[in-house]
């Protein structure tokens, strides 16, 4: 029987943003983490440690979020690991924010200007206190905009995990379609409500950007 | 855990994967071709009619802020309802190129943004055709600018064709799928498949390098817009 895509279809779909929104939280958490580590390991001293945080950042952002997935769930798969896709899923996310994240945050570190470094060597802070009382308040202030950014594309790419059977927005759209038999309207109110989460992240990041380059010479 | 790396049953199936590699090479390269164009066009029709300002704006929003998964499923899952029949591959190109043209009209825009209007005045000042204007002091200068940006999105859509496989194109990821199930080597062939790709992006990267050195040489004062923008 096919049934309308009414009200009830409705809700699923919209009831389903919830683990759009899950997984994407899930991935900027671990993905913080990953990208922090990362970015410190590419602006290190040690330069073996730099190459291996460009190597990673180089792969991350050279191969699709889709192979990442896949080599997450049949990793875990033959690791032993007989986990629901939801952890591959958000191991996956979790690796692909962790490159981006990595890469926007090693560009504001490295924007702060050097005389900032000498300034805090010379009233004798550690190279510790130095991040944590000089350089990273100032990076920060530079990384919010890319950041935010970030973020639209992160929940854009959680539709990705649809493939493996994590019922998040896409799937729940794909699951109503095959019922109903009515795609354009079925995906026009997922796209829709893409659109409801991601533009204001946009405008937000917008803004952001605008307040980092005013009250700011060059 | 106990499991050994098989690769041989993959390799065996190199055919498969060399047929998918280049069907991915084609959409690719037809989808950033069409949608390298069409948001330059936009871009510009943007400055140039003032009443196309609002509808390419909207489209360019709805564009970037919804997947790339849900507008193939519209294109080749929806469209047939309102009489539009696509081959998987035909609605991957479209999918493509308006999504890459969406991103391209705002990267175009900004290096259109950074020319100043007195350069336009000096160049019709010296007795330039409009025509002569437009492509020399406004579109070349604005390309230069923005070049970088444009080279990083071209390998995004590049990566990003991998999901054309969920509509069973049989391209690198689609091929891939396929030697899975053939051989059971899941892991191993998403191995192989994940460092073709990466093999890919890098390639791309340095077509587009290359390309931007030619198209703005060093030394000439597109070359330096050009340097200057990738130093950021």
């Amino acid at each position: 029987m096919i049934r309308q895509f009414g009200v009830d279809e409705f809700i699923f779909i919209l009831g389903s943003a919830k683990w759009t929104l899950v997984l994407t939280f899930i991935a900027l958490a671990l993905g913080s983490v990953f990208g922090f580590i990362i970015a410190l390991a590419r602006v290190s001293r040690f330069a073996p440690l730099r190459m291996l945080a460009g190597a990673w950042i180089g792969i991350v952002q050279g191969v699709p979020v889709l192979m990442l997935l896949f080599l997450s769930y049949f990793g875990l798969a033959i690791a032993g690991l007989d986990l629901p896709p939801m952890i591959a899923a958000g191991i996956s996310l979790s690796l692909y924010a962790g490159g981006f994240l990595g890469e926007i945050w090693r560009g504001a570190i490295q924007s702060v200007p050097h005389p900032q470094w000498e300034a805090s060597a010379a009233l004798a802070l550690t190279r510790t206190q130095q991040y944590r009382y000089v350089i990273l308040p100032q990076a920060v202030r530079i990384a919010v905009p890319p950041t935010v950014g970030f973020v639209v594309q992160l929940v854009k790419n959680t539709a990705i995990v649809s493939i493996i059977g994590v019922v998040e927005l896409a799937r729940a759209g794909h699951l109503i379609n095959n019922a109903t038999f009515q795609p354009f309207k079925v995906f026009a109110v997922v796209a829709l409500i893409y659109f409801c989460i991601c533009w204001p992240i946009s405008l937000l990041a917008r803004r952001l950007e605008r307040g980092v380059h005013a009250g700011r010479p060059g | 855990m106990n499991f050994q790396f098989q690769f041989e049953p993959v390799f065996a199936q190199a055919d498969v994967l060399l047929d998918g590699l280049l069907l991915t090479l084609e959409l690719a390269g037809a989808g950033i071709v069409l949608g390298g164009l069409l948001g330059t066009l936009l871009a510009l029709l943007r400055r140039l009619v003032p009443g196309l300002r609002l509808v390419i704006g909207a489209y360019v929003e709805i564009v970037r802020n919804t997947p790339f998964l849900i507008q193939l499923f519209i294109v080749y899952l929806g469209l047939p309802q309102i009489g539009i029949r696509l081959t998987p591959e035909q609605a991957a190109v479209i999918t493509m190129t308006l999504n890459l043209g969406a991103y391209t009209t705002e990267i175009v825009r900004a290096g259109l943004d950074s020319v100043h209007p007195s350069q336009i005045e000096a160049g019709l000042s010296l007795a330039l055709s409009r025509w002569q204007v437009l492509r020399h002091v406004v579109l070349a200068p604005a390309l230069a600018r923005v070049w970088p940006s444009l080279s990083s999105q071209f390998v995004l859509m590049l990566l990003s064709s991998s999901i054309f496989s969920f509509i069973s194109v049989q391209e690198l990821s689609g091929a891939a799928s396929n030697v899975e199930q053939d051989t059971f080597k899941s892991f191993e062939t998403y191995i192989v498949v994940t460092a073709v790709y990466l093999g890919l992006a890098m390639g791309l990267r340095l077509i587009l390098m290359g390309l931007g050195a030619v198209l703005f040489p060093a030394g000439s004062g597109l070359g330096r817009l050009r340097q200057a923008a990738g130093n950021r």
